[in-house]
Protein backbone atom coordinates (compact mmCIF):
# COMPACT_ATOMS: atom_id res chain seq x y z
CA UNK A 1 0.00 0.00 0.00
CA UNK A 2 1.12 3.55 -0.64
CA UNK A 3 1.24 6.06 2.16
CA UNK A 4 1.85 9.77 1.81
CA UNK A 5 3.68 11.23 4.81
CA UNK A 6 2.99 14.93 5.10
CA UNK A 7 5.61 16.74 7.14
CA UNK A 8 4.34 19.69 9.15
CA UNK A 9 6.22 22.10 11.40
CA UNK A 10 6.12 25.69 12.55
CA UNK A 11 8.21 27.57 10.02
CA UNK A 12 11.35 28.99 11.54
CA UNK A 13 11.57 26.34 14.26
CA UNK A 14 14.00 23.44 14.17
CA UNK A 15 17.60 23.68 12.92
CA UNK A 16 18.14 26.84 10.82
CA UNK A 17 20.34 27.18 7.71
CA UNK A 18 23.80 28.45 8.50
CA UNK A 19 24.06 26.70 11.85
CA UNK A 20 26.02 23.56 12.65
CA UNK A 21 22.80 21.85 13.71
CA UNK A 22 21.40 22.40 10.22
CA UNK A 23 24.23 20.42 8.65
CA UNK A 24 23.48 17.51 10.94
CA UNK A 25 19.77 17.85 10.17
CA UNK A 26 20.38 17.61 6.42
CA UNK A 27 22.71 14.67 7.00
CA UNK A 28 19.95 12.98 9.02
CA UNK A 29 17.58 13.39 6.05
CA UNK A 30 20.13 11.86 3.69
CA UNK A 31 20.70 8.90 5.99
CA UNK A 32 16.98 8.42 6.48
CA UNK A 33 16.22 8.58 2.75
CA UNK A 34 18.97 6.04 2.13
CA UNK A 35 17.37 3.77 4.74
CA UNK A 36 14.01 4.06 2.94
CA UNK A 37 15.61 3.14 -0.38
CA UNK A 38 17.41 0.16 1.14
CA UNK A 39 14.24 -0.92 2.91
CA UNK A 40 12.46 -0.93 -0.45
CA UNK A 41 9.71 1.47 0.64
CA UNK A 42 10.84 4.68 -1.07
CA UNK A 43 8.40 5.87 -3.76
CA UNK A 44 9.24 9.55 -3.67
CA UNK A 45 9.69 12.60 -1.52
CA UNK A 46 10.57 16.28 -1.60
CA UNK A 47 11.08 19.29 0.58
CA UNK A 48 9.02 22.39 -0.21
CA UNK A 49 9.93 26.08 -0.24
CA UNK A 50 8.37 28.04 2.64
CA UNK A 51 4.73 29.19 2.56
CA UNK A 52 6.01 32.70 1.73
CA UNK A 53 6.40 31.35 -1.81
CA UNK A 54 2.94 29.74 -1.96
CA UNK A 55 0.20 30.79 -4.35
CA UNK A 56 -3.35 29.47 -4.07
CA UNK A 57 -5.78 29.22 -6.99
CA UNK A 58 -9.48 28.49 -7.11
CA UNK A 59 -12.04 28.62 -9.90
CA UNK A 60 -15.48 30.05 -9.39
CA UNK A 61 -17.98 30.15 -12.29
CA UNK A 62 -15.14 29.68 -14.72
CA UNK A 63 -13.19 32.59 -13.28
CA UNK A 64 -9.76 31.85 -11.85
CA UNK A 65 -8.96 33.49 -8.52
CA UNK A 66 -5.32 33.71 -7.59
CA UNK A 67 -4.28 34.50 -4.01
CA UNK A 68 -0.87 35.11 -2.56
CA UNK A 69 -0.10 32.67 0.27
CA UNK A 70 -1.02 29.18 1.44
CA UNK A 71 -4.62 27.93 1.39
CA UNK A 72 -4.91 28.20 5.15
CA UNK A 73 -3.05 30.25 7.72
CA UNK A 74 -2.27 27.51 10.22
CA UNK A 75 0.38 27.42 12.91
CA UNK A 76 2.09 24.40 11.42
CA UNK A 77 2.75 24.35 7.71
CA UNK A 78 3.37 21.63 5.18
CA UNK A 79 7.11 21.59 4.53
CA UNK A 80 7.66 18.39 2.59
CA UNK A 81 6.53 14.84 2.00
CA UNK A 82 7.57 11.26 1.49
CA UNK A 83 5.66 8.68 -0.49
CA UNK A 84 6.20 5.19 0.91
CA UNK A 85 5.19 1.78 -0.33
CA UNK A 86 4.67 -0.33 2.79
CA UNK A 87 3.09 -3.64 3.68
CA UNK A 88 0.78 -2.13 6.28
CA UNK A 89 0.13 0.93 8.42
CA UNK A 90 2.51 -0.22 11.15
CA UNK A 91 5.43 -0.24 8.74
CA UNK A 92 4.47 3.19 7.39
CA UNK A 93 4.21 4.58 10.92
CA UNK A 94 7.60 3.16 11.78
CA UNK A 95 9.24 4.97 8.88
CA UNK A 96 7.22 8.15 9.43
CA UNK A 97 8.38 8.35 13.04
CA UNK A 98 11.99 8.37 11.85
CA UNK A 99 11.57 11.43 9.59
CA UNK A 100 13.99 13.96 11.15
CA UNK A 101 11.38 16.76 11.33
CA UNK A 102 9.19 14.52 13.55
CA UNK A 103 11.52 15.61 16.37
CA UNK A 104 10.13 19.19 16.30
CA UNK A 105 7.12 18.94 14.01
CA UNK A 106 4.44 16.39 13.14
CA UNK A 107 3.94 13.91 10.35
CA UNK A 108 0.49 13.00 9.05
CA UNK A 109 0.31 9.57 7.45
CA UNK A 110 -2.38 9.12 4.79
CA UNK A 111 -3.05 6.02 2.75
CA UNK A 112 -3.25 6.73 -0.98
CA UNK A 113 -6.63 5.91 -2.48
CA UNK A 114 -6.73 3.14 -5.03
CA UNK A 115 -9.42 3.19 -7.75
CA UNK A 116 -10.44 -0.03 -9.40
CA UNK B 1 -37.94 -21.48 41.65
CA UNK B 2 -35.82 -21.27 38.52
CA UNK B 3 -37.13 -19.12 35.69
CA UNK B 4 -38.60 -21.11 32.79
CA UNK B 5 -36.05 -22.28 30.23
CA UNK B 6 -35.97 -20.03 27.22
CA UNK B 7 -34.17 -21.32 24.17
CA UNK B 8 -33.55 -17.90 22.62
CA UNK B 9 -31.96 -16.73 25.86
CA UNK B 10 -29.54 -19.60 25.93
CA UNK B 11 -28.82 -19.06 22.24
CA UNK B 12 -28.09 -15.41 22.94
CA UNK B 13 -25.79 -16.33 25.79
CA UNK B 14 -24.02 -18.87 23.65
CA UNK B 15 -23.62 -16.42 20.79
CA UNK B 16 -22.14 -13.82 23.13
CA UNK B 17 -19.69 -16.34 24.57
CA UNK B 18 -18.55 -17.51 21.16
CA UNK B 19 -18.90 -14.29 19.17
CA UNK B 20 -15.29 -13.11 19.51
CA UNK B 21 -13.78 -16.46 18.63
CA UNK B 22 -15.99 -17.03 15.58
CA UNK B 23 -15.67 -13.44 14.38
CA UNK B 24 -11.87 -13.47 14.69
CA UNK B 25 -11.68 -16.69 12.75
CA UNK B 26 -13.94 -15.28 10.02
CA UNK B 27 -11.88 -12.08 9.76
CA UNK B 28 -8.74 -14.10 9.26
CA UNK B 29 -10.36 -15.74 6.23
CA UNK B 30 -12.40 -12.95 4.62
CA UNK B 31 -10.01 -10.14 5.59
CA UNK B 32 -12.75 -7.64 6.37
CA UNK B 33 -14.19 -6.98 9.80
CA UNK B 34 -17.36 -5.49 8.33
CA UNK B 35 -18.06 -8.47 6.09
CA UNK B 36 -17.23 -10.93 8.87
CA UNK B 37 -19.62 -9.15 11.23
CA UNK B 38 -22.42 -9.01 8.67
CA UNK B 39 -22.26 -12.70 7.80
CA UNK B 40 -21.96 -13.76 11.42
CA UNK B 41 -25.02 -11.67 12.28
CA UNK B 42 -26.87 -13.39 9.44
CA UNK B 43 -25.76 -16.80 10.69
CA UNK B 44 -27.07 -15.99 14.16
CA UNK B 45 -30.46 -15.12 12.73
CA UNK B 46 -30.53 -18.36 10.75
CA UNK B 47 -29.52 -20.23 13.90
CA UNK B 48 -32.34 -18.72 15.93
CA UNK B 49 -34.87 -20.17 13.50
CA UNK B 50 -33.08 -23.44 12.81
CA UNK B 51 -32.20 -24.26 16.41
CA UNK B 52 -35.66 -23.41 17.68
CA UNK B 53 -36.98 -26.11 15.36
CA UNK B 54 -34.22 -28.68 15.63
CA UNK B 55 -32.52 -27.96 18.92
CA UNK B 56 -29.01 -26.63 19.50
CA UNK B 57 -26.41 -28.66 17.57
CA UNK B 58 -23.57 -30.39 19.36
CA UNK B 59 -20.99 -27.89 18.15
CA UNK B 60 -22.96 -24.65 17.90
CA UNK B 61 -19.90 -22.46 17.34
CA UNK B 62 -18.71 -24.59 14.44
CA UNK B 63 -22.24 -24.54 13.03
CA UNK B 64 -22.31 -20.74 13.17
CA UNK B 65 -18.86 -20.44 11.61
CA UNK B 66 -19.77 -22.77 8.78
CA UNK B 67 -23.05 -21.00 8.08
CA UNK B 68 -21.32 -17.61 8.21
CA UNK B 69 -18.63 -18.78 5.78
CA UNK B 70 -21.30 -19.90 3.29
CA UNK B 71 -22.90 -16.48 3.57
CA UNK B 72 -19.52 -14.89 2.96
CA UNK B 73 -19.07 -16.92 -0.21
CA UNK B 74 -22.50 -15.79 -1.45
CA UNK B 75 -21.71 -12.18 -0.66
CA UNK B 76 -18.25 -12.25 -2.22
CA UNK B 77 -19.69 -13.80 -5.38
CA UNK B 78 -22.23 -11.01 -5.65
CA UNK B 79 -19.72 -8.20 -5.14
CA UNK B 80 -18.94 -6.17 -8.21
CA UNK B 81 -15.25 -5.68 -7.42
CA UNK B 82 -14.79 -9.39 -7.75
CA UNK B 83 -11.09 -9.26 -8.59
CA UNK B 84 -10.03 -7.62 -5.38
CA UNK B 85 -11.86 -10.11 -3.23
CA UNK B 86 -10.89 -13.13 -5.29
CA UNK B 87 -8.15 -14.41 -2.96
CA UNK B 88 -10.58 -14.60 -0.03
CA UNK B 89 -13.22 -16.22 -2.20
CA UNK B 90 -10.99 -18.87 -3.71
CA UNK B 91 -9.69 -19.67 -0.25
CA UNK B 92 -13.22 -20.09 1.04
CA UNK B 93 -14.21 -22.21 -1.93
CA UNK B 94 -11.18 -24.45 -1.42
CA UNK B 95 -12.22 -24.98 2.14
CA UNK B 96 -15.75 -25.77 1.09
CA UNK B 97 -14.53 -28.19 -1.55
CA UNK B 98 -12.24 -30.08 0.72
CA UNK B 99 -14.87 -30.33 3.37
CA UNK B 100 -18.16 -30.68 1.66
CA UNK B 101 -19.74 -33.48 3.60
CA UNK B 102 -21.57 -32.11 6.61
CA UNK B 103 -21.83 -29.14 8.85
CA UNK B 104 -20.88 -31.11 11.92
CA UNK B 105 -17.86 -32.67 10.24
CA UNK B 106 -15.35 -33.45 12.96
CA UNK B 107 -12.38 -31.61 11.44
CA UNK B 108 -14.44 -28.50 11.21
CA UNK B 109 -15.34 -28.29 14.86
CA UNK B 110 -11.95 -26.92 15.86
CA UNK B 111 -12.07 -23.17 15.37
CA UNK B 112 -8.58 -21.68 14.98
CA UNK B 113 -8.17 -19.04 17.65
CA UNK B 114 -7.47 -15.72 15.95
CA UNK B 115 -8.76 -13.56 18.77
CA UNK B 116 -5.33 -12.23 19.65
CA UNK B 117 -4.86 -10.84 16.13
CA UNK B 118 -8.28 -9.21 16.37
CA UNK B 119 -7.56 -7.73 19.82
CA UNK B 120 -4.45 -6.00 18.52
CA UNK B 121 -6.39 -4.62 15.56
CA UNK B 122 -9.23 -3.32 17.72
CA UNK B 123 -6.78 -1.71 20.16
CA UNK B 124 -4.45 -0.31 17.50
CA UNK B 125 -2.92 3.04 18.51
CA UNK B 126 -4.04 4.56 15.18
CA UNK B 127 -7.62 4.44 16.52
CA UNK B 128 -8.70 6.77 19.31
CA UNK B 129 -9.24 5.41 22.79
CA UNK B 130 -13.02 5.49 22.79
CA UNK B 131 -13.11 3.79 19.39
CA UNK B 132 -10.74 1.09 20.64
CA UNK B 133 -13.01 0.46 23.60
CA UNK B 134 -16.17 0.33 21.50
CA UNK B 135 -14.61 -1.86 18.83
CA UNK B 136 -13.23 -4.28 21.42
CA UNK B 137 -16.62 -4.57 23.11
CA UNK B 138 -18.34 -5.13 19.78
CA UNK B 139 -15.86 -7.49 18.15
CA UNK B 140 -14.52 -9.50 21.07
CA UNK B 141 -17.20 -8.98 23.67
CA UNK B 142 -20.06 -9.56 21.27
CA UNK B 143 -22.01 -6.62 22.70
CA UNK B 144 -24.52 -5.04 20.36
CA UNK B 145 -24.00 -1.50 19.11
CA UNK B 146 -27.02 -0.48 21.17
CA UNK B 147 -25.58 -1.95 24.37
CA UNK B 148 -22.29 -0.14 23.82
CA UNK B 149 -24.12 3.11 23.07
CA UNK B 150 -26.11 2.73 26.30
CA UNK B 151 -22.98 2.10 28.31
CA UNK B 152 -21.48 5.37 27.10
CA UNK B 153 -24.74 7.30 27.13
CA UNK B 154 -24.36 7.81 23.39
CA UNK B 155 -27.05 7.61 20.76
CA UNK B 156 -27.15 4.31 18.94
CA UNK B 157 -26.64 6.07 15.60
CA UNK B 158 -23.58 7.94 16.91
CA UNK B 159 -22.01 4.73 18.15
CA UNK B 160 -22.87 2.93 14.90
CA UNK B 161 -21.11 5.70 12.96
CA UNK B 162 -18.07 5.49 15.20
CA UNK B 163 -17.82 1.74 14.65
CA UNK B 164 -18.38 2.03 10.90
CA UNK B 165 -15.67 4.71 10.60
CA UNK B 166 -13.25 2.53 12.54
CA UNK B 167 -13.88 -0.50 10.36
CA UNK B 168 -13.44 1.65 7.28
CA UNK B 169 -10.14 3.01 8.59
CA UNK B 170 -8.84 -0.47 9.38
CA UNK B 171 -9.35 -1.48 5.76
CA UNK B 172 -8.35 1.76 4.02
CA UNK B 173 -5.35 2.61 6.15
CA UNK B 174 -4.05 -0.95 6.05
CA UNK B 175 -4.14 -1.78 9.76
CA UNK B 176 -3.02 -5.40 9.77
CA UNK B 177 -4.75 -8.27 11.55
CA UNK B 178 -1.69 -9.65 13.21
CA UNK B 179 0.12 -10.11 16.46
CA UNK B 180 2.85 -7.43 16.60
CA UNK B 181 6.49 -8.55 16.25
CA UNK B 182 8.34 -9.33 19.51
CA UNK B 183 10.07 -5.94 19.71
CA UNK B 184 6.73 -4.15 19.72
CA UNK B 185 4.65 -6.71 21.55
CA UNK B 186 5.13 -5.39 25.07
CA UNK B 187 4.11 -1.85 24.20
CA UNK B 188 1.09 -3.05 22.25
CA UNK B 189 0.01 -5.45 25.00
CA UNK B 190 0.06 -2.49 27.39
CA UNK B 191 -2.21 -0.65 24.99
CA UNK B 192 -4.65 -3.56 25.00
CA UNK B 193 -4.57 -3.78 28.79
CA UNK B 194 -5.38 -0.11 29.13
CA UNK B 195 -8.47 -0.63 26.95
CA UNK B 196 -9.63 -3.56 29.09
CA UNK B 197 -8.96 -1.65 32.32
CA UNK B 198 -10.83 1.35 30.96
CA UNK B 199 -13.85 -0.88 30.26
CA UNK B 200 -13.61 -2.29 33.78
CA UNK B 201 -13.45 1.13 35.38
CA UNK B 202 -16.35 2.44 33.35
CA UNK B 203 -18.34 -0.41 34.82
CA UNK B 204 -16.91 -0.20 38.30
CA UNK B 205 -17.37 3.48 38.99
CA UNK B 206 -19.31 5.59 36.59
CA UNK B 207 -17.78 9.03 36.41
CA UNK B 208 -21.03 10.80 35.74
CA UNK B 209 -24.74 10.48 36.34
CA UNK B 210 -26.61 8.54 38.97
CA UNK B 211 -25.33 5.05 38.25
CA UNK B 212 -22.41 4.23 40.44
CA UNK B 213 -21.84 0.87 38.80
CA UNK B 214 -22.53 -0.54 35.42
CA UNK B 215 -21.93 -4.14 36.34
CA UNK B 216 -22.20 -5.37 32.83
CA UNK B 217 -19.05 -3.60 31.64
CA UNK B 218 -16.99 -4.84 34.57
CA UNK B 219 -18.08 -8.41 33.92
CA UNK B 220 -17.23 -7.93 30.29
CA UNK B 221 -13.77 -6.57 31.14
CA UNK B 222 -13.09 -9.55 33.40
CA UNK B 223 -14.19 -11.90 30.65
CA UNK B 224 -11.85 -10.15 28.19
CA UNK B 225 -9.14 -10.32 30.84
CA UNK B 226 -9.59 -14.07 31.07
CA UNK B 227 -9.44 -14.43 27.30
CA UNK B 228 -6.21 -12.38 27.17
CA UNK B 229 -4.77 -14.36 30.05
CA UNK B 230 -5.40 -17.59 28.15
CA UNK B 231 -3.87 -16.14 24.97
CA UNK B 232 -0.85 -14.47 26.60
CA UNK B 233 -0.11 -16.69 29.61
CA UNK B 234 3.51 -15.53 29.83
CA UNK B 235 2.71 -11.83 30.13
CA UNK B 236 2.77 -11.03 33.82
CA UNK B 237 0.91 -7.76 33.50
CA UNK B 238 -1.99 -9.54 31.77
CA UNK B 239 -2.33 -11.77 34.83
CA UNK B 240 -1.78 -8.70 37.04
CA UNK B 241 -4.67 -6.84 35.46
CA UNK B 242 -7.01 -9.84 35.68
CA UNK B 243 -6.08 -10.26 39.34
CA UNK B 244 -6.63 -6.55 40.00
CA UNK B 245 -10.07 -6.61 38.38
CA UNK B 246 -11.14 -9.74 40.27
CA UNK B 247 -10.05 -8.27 43.59
CA UNK B 248 -11.84 -4.97 42.97
CA UNK B 249 -14.90 -6.79 41.75
CA UNK B 250 -14.99 -8.96 44.88
CA UNK B 251 -16.08 -5.87 46.83
CA UNK B 252 -18.79 -4.74 44.46
CA UNK B 253 -21.86 -5.62 46.53
CA UNK B 254 -20.47 -4.11 49.71
CA UNK B 255 -19.55 -0.81 48.06
CA UNK B 256 -23.15 0.32 48.27
CA UNK B 257 -25.71 0.10 51.04
CA UNK B 258 -29.38 -0.90 50.67
CA UNK B 259 -30.32 2.59 49.53
CA UNK B 260 -27.59 2.59 46.90
CA UNK B 261 -25.26 4.97 48.74
CA UNK B 262 -21.46 4.61 48.76
CA UNK B 263 -19.83 2.66 51.59
CA UNK B 264 -16.13 3.37 52.18
CA UNK B 265 -13.69 0.48 52.45
CA UNK B 266 -13.36 1.15 56.17
CA UNK B 267 -17.07 0.55 56.78
CA UNK B 268 -17.74 -2.26 54.34
CA UNK B 269 -19.09 -5.56 55.59
CA UNK B 270 -16.19 -7.82 54.72
CA UNK B 271 -18.30 -10.94 55.10
CA UNK B 272 -20.07 -9.89 51.93
CA UNK B 273 -16.88 -9.81 49.88
CA UNK B 274 -16.84 -12.43 47.17
CA UNK B 275 -14.46 -15.12 48.49
CA UNK B 276 -14.31 -16.97 45.17
CA UNK B 277 -13.09 -13.87 43.31
CA UNK B 278 -10.65 -13.01 46.10
CA UNK B 279 -9.26 -16.52 45.99
CA UNK B 280 -8.93 -16.53 42.22
CA UNK B 281 -7.33 -13.07 42.21
CA UNK B 282 -4.80 -13.78 44.96
CA UNK B 283 -3.81 -17.20 43.65
CA UNK B 284 -3.25 -15.72 40.21
CA UNK B 285 -1.13 -12.95 41.72
CA UNK B 286 0.89 -15.30 43.88
CA UNK B 287 1.69 -17.40 40.83
CA UNK B 288 2.67 -14.33 38.84
CA UNK B 289 4.78 -12.17 41.18
CA UNK B 290 7.62 -14.71 41.55
CA UNK B 291 8.21 -14.58 37.78
CA UNK B 292 10.02 -11.33 38.47
CA UNK B 293 8.42 -9.11 35.81
CA UNK B 294 6.60 -6.85 38.20
CA UNK B 295 4.55 -4.04 36.68
CA UNK B 296 1.97 -1.46 37.74
CA UNK B 297 -1.05 -3.78 37.43
CA UNK B 298 0.57 -6.45 39.59
CA UNK B 299 1.46 -3.86 42.22
CA UNK B 300 -2.06 -2.44 42.30
CA UNK B 301 -3.39 -5.99 42.56
CA UNK B 302 -1.00 -6.65 45.44
CA UNK B 303 -2.33 -3.57 47.27
CA UNK B 304 -5.88 -4.70 46.64
CA UNK B 305 -4.99 -8.21 47.86
CA UNK B 306 -3.75 -6.84 51.19
CA UNK B 307 -7.17 -5.30 51.77
CA UNK B 308 -8.91 -8.45 50.57
CA UNK B 309 -6.99 -10.63 52.98
CA UNK B 310 -7.47 -8.42 56.04
CA UNK B 311 -10.34 -9.78 58.11
CA UNK B 312 -11.07 -6.29 59.38
CA UNK B 313 -10.01 -2.71 58.66
CA UNK B 314 -7.83 -2.63 61.80
CA UNK B 315 -5.80 -5.62 60.57
CA UNK B 316 -4.67 -3.88 57.37
CA UNK B 317 -0.91 -4.04 56.83
CA UNK B 318 -0.51 -0.34 56.03
CA UNK B 319 3.28 -0.38 56.14
CA UNK B 320 3.33 -2.86 53.28
CA UNK B 321 0.80 -0.83 51.33
CA UNK B 322 3.01 2.26 51.74
CA UNK B 323 5.98 0.28 50.41
CA UNK B 324 3.99 -1.02 47.42
CA UNK B 325 2.89 2.52 46.53
CA UNK B 326 6.53 3.60 46.68
CA UNK B 327 7.41 0.89 44.16
CA UNK B 328 4.42 1.83 42.02
CA UNK B 329 5.49 5.49 42.11
CA UNK B 330 8.98 4.54 40.93
CA UNK B 331 7.34 2.99 37.83
CA UNK B 332 4.62 5.57 37.30
CA UNK B 333 5.61 8.86 38.90
CA UNK B 334 2.11 10.31 39.12
CA UNK B 335 0.80 12.58 41.89
CA UNK B 336 -2.33 10.40 41.98
CA UNK B 337 -0.24 7.54 43.38
CA UNK B 338 1.21 9.90 45.99
CA UNK B 339 -2.31 10.82 47.12
CA UNK B 340 -3.14 7.15 47.70
CA UNK B 341 0.19 6.62 49.39
CA UNK B 342 -0.48 9.55 51.71
CA UNK B 343 -3.71 7.92 52.88
CA UNK B 344 -1.78 4.72 53.65
CA UNK B 345 0.90 6.75 55.47
CA UNK B 346 -1.78 8.39 57.61
CA UNK B 347 -2.60 4.93 59.01
CA UNK B 348 0.88 3.38 58.93
CA UNK B 349 2.55 6.37 60.60
CA UNK B 350 0.51 9.48 61.39
CA UNK B 351 -1.99 11.89 59.81
CA UNK B 352 0.61 14.63 60.26
CA UNK B 353 3.14 12.88 58.02
CA UNK B 354 0.43 12.23 55.45
CA UNK B 355 -0.50 15.90 55.47
CA UNK B 356 3.13 16.85 54.77
CA UNK B 357 3.19 14.58 51.72
CA UNK B 358 -0.16 15.90 50.45
CA UNK B 359 0.92 19.52 50.90
CA UNK B 360 4.14 18.83 49.04
CA UNK B 361 2.00 17.97 45.99
CA UNK B 362 0.12 21.26 46.06
CA UNK B 363 2.55 22.99 43.69
CA UNK B 364 1.14 20.87 40.87
CA UNK B 365 -1.94 22.79 39.79
CA UNK B 366 -3.63 19.71 38.35
CA UNK B 367 -3.73 17.93 41.70
CA UNK B 368 -5.77 20.72 43.29
CA UNK B 369 -8.59 19.85 40.93
CA UNK B 370 -8.25 16.12 41.55
CA UNK B 371 -11.26 15.35 43.68
CA UNK B 372 -9.81 12.38 45.63
CA UNK B 373 -6.94 14.68 46.69
CA UNK B 374 -9.42 17.09 48.27
CA UNK B 375 -11.23 14.24 50.05
CA UNK B 376 -7.98 12.70 51.29
CA UNK B 377 -6.67 16.05 52.54
CA UNK B 378 -9.95 16.76 54.36
CA UNK B 379 -9.80 13.37 56.05
CA UNK B 380 -6.16 13.71 57.08
CA UNK B 381 -6.76 17.27 58.37
CA UNK B 382 -9.67 16.04 60.48
CA UNK B 383 -7.66 13.20 61.98
CA UNK B 384 -4.73 15.55 62.65
CA UNK B 385 -7.12 17.72 64.68
CA UNK B 386 -7.61 20.69 62.30
CA UNK B 387 -11.41 20.59 62.33
CA UNK B 388 -12.29 23.87 60.68
CA UNK B 389 -9.79 23.54 57.86
CA UNK B 390 -10.95 19.96 57.37
CA UNK B 391 -14.59 20.99 56.99
CA UNK B 392 -13.68 23.76 54.54
CA UNK B 393 -11.61 21.30 52.51
CA UNK B 394 -14.45 18.78 52.40
CA UNK B 395 -16.87 21.46 51.18
CA UNK B 396 -14.53 22.07 48.24
CA UNK B 397 -14.41 18.33 47.57
CA UNK B 398 -18.22 18.16 47.53
CA UNK B 399 -18.39 21.05 45.08
CA UNK B 400 -16.02 19.36 42.67
CA UNK B 401 -17.69 15.92 42.71
CA UNK B 402 -19.79 15.06 39.67
CA UNK B 403 -21.09 11.76 40.99
CA UNK B 404 -24.43 12.35 42.72
CA UNK B 405 -24.16 9.34 45.00
CA UNK B 406 -20.69 10.31 46.16
CA UNK B 407 -21.81 13.88 46.71
CA UNK B 408 -24.58 12.74 49.04
CA UNK B 409 -22.15 10.50 50.88
CA UNK B 410 -19.68 13.34 51.47
CA UNK B 411 -22.45 15.74 52.53
CA UNK B 412 -23.56 13.17 55.05
CA UNK B 413 -20.02 12.83 56.38
CA UNK B 414 -19.64 16.58 56.64
CA UNK B 415 -22.58 16.74 59.01
CA UNK B 416 -21.91 13.60 61.08
CA UNK B 417 -18.10 13.48 61.28
CA UNK B 418 -17.01 17.04 60.62
CA UNK B 419 -19.86 18.52 62.72
CA UNK B 420 -20.38 21.23 60.18
CA UNK B 421 -23.48 22.18 58.22
CA UNK B 422 -23.74 22.98 54.56
CA UNK B 423 -24.40 26.52 53.62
Amino acid sequence: MQYLCLIYSVEGTGPQPGTEAFGQYMQAYQTFTQECVEGGVMSGGNALQTTATATTVTRENGKVEVTDGPFAETKEQLGGYYLFDCKDLDEALEYAAKIPTAAHGRVEVRPVMVFN
Amino acid sequence: MLPPFRLDQSINRLVREEWGRILASLVSVVGSLQLAEDVLQDAVEVALVHWNENGIPEEPAAWLLKTAKRRAIDQLRRKSNFDKLQPALSYLLDMEGSNNSAIDDEEDTVIPDKRLELVFTCCHPALDQKTRVALTLRSLGGLTTEEIANAFLDKKSTMAQRLARAKHKIVSAGIAYEVPPPEKLLERVNGVLSVVYFIFNEGYSASYGEHLTRTHLSDEAIRLGRVLQSLLPEHCEVAGLLSLMLLHESRRVSRKDNTGEVVMLEHQNRLRWDKVKICEGTVLLKNTLPKGQVGPYQLQAAISAIHAESAQWEDTDWAQIVALYELLYSMQPSPVIRVNQAVAISYARSPGEALELLDSLADQAIILEYQPYLVARADVLLRAGFKEEAAAQLCKAIESSDNASEKRFLECRLITDYKATLH
